[in-house]
């Protein structure tokens, strides 16, 4: 396989680096792929724009950053206007419709998705719209099956929310097919 | 199917996995960014398995209560990062110089001071050799990735063990945060060294500081069946202050010779493609990944590159370094500081007018094109 790096971004508190972690666990433990996780953090815990990268390949991995995503998610404009600029040209961008307003055309397939406004009115708990983004990128990368996500899920949260995450993964999913098809 | 001894983690995590499997059951600490995982890790990880764990009110006791744990016959650890490395300096000059097997982990940030917390750097190689007062040897090891993390915390506590001494554990910010797999092996799978006790009986005299004919010093638990004394200043058999010449002369090559005559045998390192390289980098710690990424991109592409990635750090091993670079062109020291390796890689090998750096010192973990763009331009292709 080629070697996929991506770059989750947002703001702080959104789960953009529990959702790359939890990407990349899956990978390892129960797809028998090679994955490294790695955040650019500051001192704050909360708010500011989060970056966590993430690359999934079947080979070593040496150098663990990423410095051109072939798969971009922005869950802020401030996330946005900082990171479109390095995605891999015909990489994939990925937004939210209520957070960001795409500004420029980029080399990249860009999708626009009402990621948050989905899980809000399916669901109606933001704690999953993580989880949403999640099963909008592995339905449009086909990176990870939905299987080895919950998985790693069933290791991670209380039993009484699992259902809730695999509602909110299949809804990404759900979200990835309308725009494919 | 999830195989159990596969984990994803971080490399702070890696590191409290090797120190339990060394057989840890001592640490003392104060939380600092970016070591606090292992603090966090082992506050609930060694009580399960009957060890202690303190939070202590500063670096200053976290070395002392290690050391105090250790001679009672604990293996022990701290962890830390650089303003708290700076406070553990004076008694890691206490532990080398009573001969306490310690380990002591610095996930190195940017520094001087508390300089930039989140950020990676490589600053501190220097204070770890030099960092205390006084001529003495130290061993300092470091890794890139997790499975050498795990092994080289395991050889810490093995070398500690083997010549007394405090081993520091060097790693980096971007090694301790990063996430990625690691294959825990079984118990039994790779060798531990315990603790040298000694047989002298109850009631009968036990000389701490009197060394076998291989010159390793047997130890008895403190507040067991003998009375010793343990001090910092130059001492006789007997653990008893001395200013004897002779003893304070016989002493301190003790210290100095018990680690610089097994330089090879602590040296640790690992190679790739170096017998046909005209261009060697050497590397240690997450800039070794850097620079093997770019070796692996430029070796298919017909460039005779090779790299030396360092993990035994202190005592350099001056000769290896210089047989391994005898017929390199250039040499590439890759780092994040300002040539600390670099310096020591200059007085190791012949001709050090081959010897180049390609560094980054403003907390932004190295990437292979900065290094790429060096080698373009010892190579004559331009900037």
């Amino acid at each position: 396989m080629e070697k996929c790096r991506l770059v989750f971004s947002g703001s702080g508190g959104q789960g953009v680096i529990t959702a790359a972690i939890i990407l990349a666990e899956a990978a390892v433990l129960y797809e028998n792929l090679i994955a490294v996780q790695s955040q650019v953090y500051g001192p704050a815990a909360r708010g500011g724009a989060t970056r966590s990268d993430v690359i999934i390949s079947d080979s070593e991995i040496h150098y663990p950053k990423v410095i051109q995503p072939n798969v971009l998610v922005c869950l802020t404009q401030e996330a946005y206007s900082k990171f479109y600029p390095i995605i891999r040209p015909g990489g994939l961008l990925i937004t939210d419709t209520r957070y960001v307003k795409i500004q420029r055309k980029v080399d990249a397939q860009q999708k626009e998705l009402p990621i948050y406004r989905t899980v809000m009115e399916e669901i109606g708990n933001p704690i999953v719209f993580n989880i949403c983004m999640l099963g909008v990128v592995i339905r449009m990368t086909d990176l990870i099956k939905a299987e080895s996500i919950m998985k790693v899920l069933k290791d991670r949260i209380p039993s009484s929310f699992l259902e809730m995450n695999r509602k909110a993964l299949d809804l990404g999913m759900k979200l990835a097919e309308d725009v494919t098809s | 199917m999830k195989n159990k001894n596969i984990k994803f983690v971080q490399g702070n995590e890696a590191c409290v996995e090797g120190a339990l499997y060394a057989g840890l059951d001592f640490f003392a600490g104060y939380p600092i960014t970016p070591s606090t995982e292992i603090a966090e890790l082992l506050s609930y990880r060694l009580p399960q398995k009957g060890g202690k764990f303190i939070q202590m009110e500063d670096e200053i006791a976290s070395m002392g209560a290690i050391i105090g744990a250790s001679l009672t016959g604990s293996k022990v650890m701290t962890a830390t990062s650089g303003p708290g490395f700076s406070l553990m300096q004076e008694a890691l000059g206490y532990a080398i110089m009573a001969e306490i097997p310690c380990v002591i982990v610095n996930i190195q940030r940017g520094g001087p001071s508390t300089g930039i917390p989140t950020h990676v750097s490589q600053g501190d190689v220097y204070q770890a050799r030099w960092g205390t007062h006084g001529d003495h040897a130290i061993v300092t090891i470091t890794a890139s990735n997790h499975q050498d993390v795990f092994q080289t915390t395991v050889d810490a506590f093995n070398i500690s063990e083997t010549y007394r001494t405090p081993v520091i554990l060097l790693y980096d910010e971007v090694v301790g945060h990063t996430r990625e797999r690691l294959v825990l092996p079984e118990q039994g799978e790779l060798p531990l060294v315990e603790r040298l006790r000694t047989s002298v009986r109850e009631g009968v005299n036990y000389h701490p500081y009197l060394p076998r004919e291989d010159g390793r010093l047997p130890m008895s638990d403190f507040g067991g069946v003998h009375r010793y004394n343990v001090t910092g200043l130059f001492h006789d058999m007997w653990g008893f202050p001395s200013d004897n010449p002779e003893v304070v002369h016989d002493l301190i090559r003790h210290l100095v010779d018990k680690i610089r005559n097994n330089v090879n045998r602590i040296a640790r390192f690992k190679e790739y493609y170096l017998k046909d390289a005209k261009c060697i980098l050497i590397s240690y710690g997450s800039s070794a990944r850097s620079a093997r990424h770019v070796v692996e991109y430029l070796r298919p592409r017909g460039e005779k590159l090779g790299l030396l990635e360092l993990q035994t750090l202190w005592p350099f091993p001056h000769d290896i370094v210089d047989e391994k670079c005898i017929n390199a062109k250039h040499i590439v020291v890759v780092e994040m500081n300002m040539g600390q390796i670099l310096r020591e890689v200059k007085r190791a090998v012949e001709r050090p007018e081959r010897v180049f750096i390609a560094n980054r010192i403003d907390g932004v973990f190295i990437t292979p094109k900065d290094i790429r763009d060096i080698l373009r331009v010892i190579q004559g292709k331009g900037v």
